[in-house]
């Protein structure tokens, strides 16, 4: 249950209303206009209450002692341990973290751990980006390198990431480039890395590869060079694979920057608060319920970003619309 | 001539010393090409192009091509499918290379024709960038080739203006009609001002009546820019309309089974001969139909057509 409720806004659709604050790009009308993003935006808030409802709904109609099927558990406890009410988790985060004079509130270091975590996150999607890309690019341009290194891509994500984070650490600790000494977040934003280039390189070379013969045929008629073909042809034609690698690498680096923390002990970010708040909650769940919290806002957060680097992207391409198609006259 | 762009220097020369004789012959034996002189704008000799096949022979798309085409000449290549006509304009763009023979085009082999863009090339599919404004399709061979902005907005420009779409420069692929995307690939096609211009059934995936008036603009557009052109169709009243001569290709191997001449009076001048001056687009297209409803260009359709069924492609 938990697990589910950290990834799903991380994977899931962003809040609209992140990128309708950037709306001040020109676009063509094909988006569906102001119109069609408040249609979505309302959405998205039905979709938080609806599950919201839902969650509150079975804390009223289900049983203290869980539903079990032929004797295995399959529904939840309904208790306040187990399934705190709504606003019992939104009010702890108005709580102190510790019973002490000069502790901050829950609220206050979720939103510090998010600060953290997002950072290391975006450190890390922008590390798997440029390297997604270049092996993208270095697997379009030899097929023998391609047919070598696809499967070791492939088979770098079934590495389980808590055995990897401990040696990248320890490796780590080793390194040292002048006065710049290796720091426990580097640990962090690299794992995170490493989740995130998979769906880039995978689909930055679909995108390399989409263009037809024809359209190789006449960059060759031009005597393009490799680098000309790749600038004017292949790298516009992989933008539309690229935006869903983008998503896709951007979930993937918050829950490597979450995980990595967690089985690295890096303090400050928001996988650690789900271990220290874990602690606590075999007596009372929603500190430990504002953690995920603050994970999912974190997987939000970079969703939005990505979506003002598709508004962005798109704003620079055509938005294809049929509602301007011209018949030809036949004769005057 | 007056709107002709400036040529290259040996086509130019070759057209110059020979206006006459280029694209018209009058007797119907004489080949121009092989008259002393010009330079041929393409010269095929001994061609043969075969593809290897896994596990058994290869597959043999022509053999035993002999094509020349003088400057200024519009030949059609017309057959049947699988009779190598697309493979032969692959060859001559250096697309594909050779088994055996050899492609010149203006005196250099075909890949220094290539690597000079001495030819533009459009296909079936008009193939535009959908990234692209139309203007930026047009601009594309000039930005690969490191023309300066301002220069390649300017020759864009005339360039729609030529194919009659000065008004779209902005507009993305997606808002144009199928006819309206294939001129904008012949635009970007000539973009370069080559002296040859060939074309893999440009207009194969359009309607008959577009069909019709875009081999009009074609036929103006080739005498406003004096271009050689070398036109793949498998459209037999295509050919005729458009073409000073149609080589007919028959498949298995492939092969040119024929090469008709074809003269029917009222068309617009070749480049090179003396005329009333590049009609205006809708009195070239008023023209056209005039063209096409007379006894002589029946003729020629019925001379191609039996050509095709005696080389086995009907």
């Amino acid at each position: 249950m938990t697990v589910t409720t950290v990834e799903q806004p991380a994977s899931g659709r962003p809040l609209p209303a992140v990128p309708d604050d950037a709306g001040g790009a020109p676009r063509p009308a094909a988006g569906g206009g102001w119109g069609g993003r408040l249609r979505r935006a309302g959405l998205a808030v039905a979709a938080l209450v609806l599950v919201c409802a839902v969650w509150e709904l079975y804390k009223l109609v289900g049983s203290p002692h869980g539903g079990r099927l032929l004797g295995v558990p399959v529904l939840p406890r309904n208790d306040d341990t187990s399934m705190p009410h709504v606003w019992s988790v939104l009010a702890q985060l108005g709580h102190k973290e510790v019973n002490t004079a000069d502790s901050q509130t829950v609220g206050v270091a979720v939103l510090k751990g998010i600060w953290f975590t997002l950072r290391m996150a975006l450190v890390g999607l922008v590390g798997g980006v440029v390297i997604g890309v270049l092996l993208a690019v270095l697997m379009a341009r030899l097929k023998i390198v391609e047919r070598g290194l696809l499967p070791y891509i492939i088979a770098s994500q079934t590495v389980p990431l808590i055995a990897l984070a401990p040696l990248v650490s320890g490796w780590g600790g080793k390194l040292k480039v002048g006065t710049l000494a290796w720091q426990d977040w580097m640990t962090v934003a690299l794992i995170a890395a490493y989740l995130a280039f998979f769906p880039i390189a995978v689909g930055m070379l679909r995108g390399l590869q989409s263009p037809g013969a024809g359209a190789v045929e006449l960059m060759r008629s031009y005597a393009a060079s490799w680098w000309q073909t790749l600038l004017r042809l292949r790298l516009p034609a992989a933008i539309p694979s690229l935006l869903p690698a983008l998503r896709l690498a951007a979930a993937s680096a918050v829950i490597g920057a979450i995980v990595a923390e967690i089985s690295t002990g890096t303090s400050g970010g928001v996988g650690r608060l789900i271990i220290a708040y874990s602690q606590s909650a075999t007596s009372d769940a929603t500190k430990l319920y504002d953690a995920v919290l603050g994970a999912a806002v974190t997987g939000l957060l970079v969703a939005g970003l990505i979506s003002l680097v598709e508004l962005a992207l798109h704003a620079r391409r055509g938005a294809p619309t049929n509602q301007a198609q011209q018949t030809q006259k036949v004769r005057p | 001539m007056t709107s002709t762009p400036p040529h290259p220097p040996a086509p130019a020369q070759a057209g110059a010393a020979n206006p006459a004789g280029l694209a018209k012959p009058a007797g119907a034996a004489v080949d121009p090409a092989r008259a002393s002189g010009p330079v041929p704008a393409v010269q095929i000799t001994g061609l043969d192009k075969e593809f290897p096949v896994a596990g058994g022979g290869p597959t043999v798309a022509l053999t035993g091509i002999d094509l020349t085409v003088a400057p200024g000449e519009f030949v059609s290549l017309i057959g049947p499918s699988g009779c190598g006509k697309s493979t032969l304009l692959r060859l001559i763009g250096d697309l594909v290379a050779p088994t055996r023979g050899e492609v010149r085009v203006f005196g250099a082999p075909a890949r220094a024709a290539r690597e000079s863009q001495r030819y533009g090339i459009a296909f079936q599919q008009a193939g535009l960038l959908e990234w692209r404004t139309v203007a930026g399709n047009v601009e594309l061979p000039l930005q690969v080739h490191g023309v300066k902005k301002k220069q390649r907005r300017e020759r864009a420009r005339e360039l729609l203006e030529l194919v009659g779409l000065g008004d779209f420069a902005g507009q993305w692929p997606a808002q144009l009609s199928g006819g309206m995307q294939q001129r904008v690939a012949i635009a970007r096609a000539l973009a370069e001002r080559p002296p040859l211009l060939l074309l893999d059934e440009p207009f194969g995936a359009l309607d008959e009546m577009t069909r019709e008036r875009m081999q009009a603009e074609l036929a103006r557009i080739r005498v406003e820019t004096a271009t050689t052109v070398i036109l793949v169709t498998h459209s037999i009243p295509e050919a005729v309309f458009l073409s000073d001569r149609v080589a007919v290709m028959s498949p298995r191997p492939g092969r040119i089974a024929e090469i008709i001449d074809v003269d029917v009076p009222g068309r617009m001048p070749a480049p090179g001969e003396s005329g009333g001056g590049v009609p205006a687009l809708e009195q070239a297209v008023g023209q056209a139909e005039d063209v096409r409803e007379q006894a002589a260009f029946f003729q020629a359709v019925t001379a191609v057509r039996e050509a095709l069924r005696a080389g086995g492609g009907s």
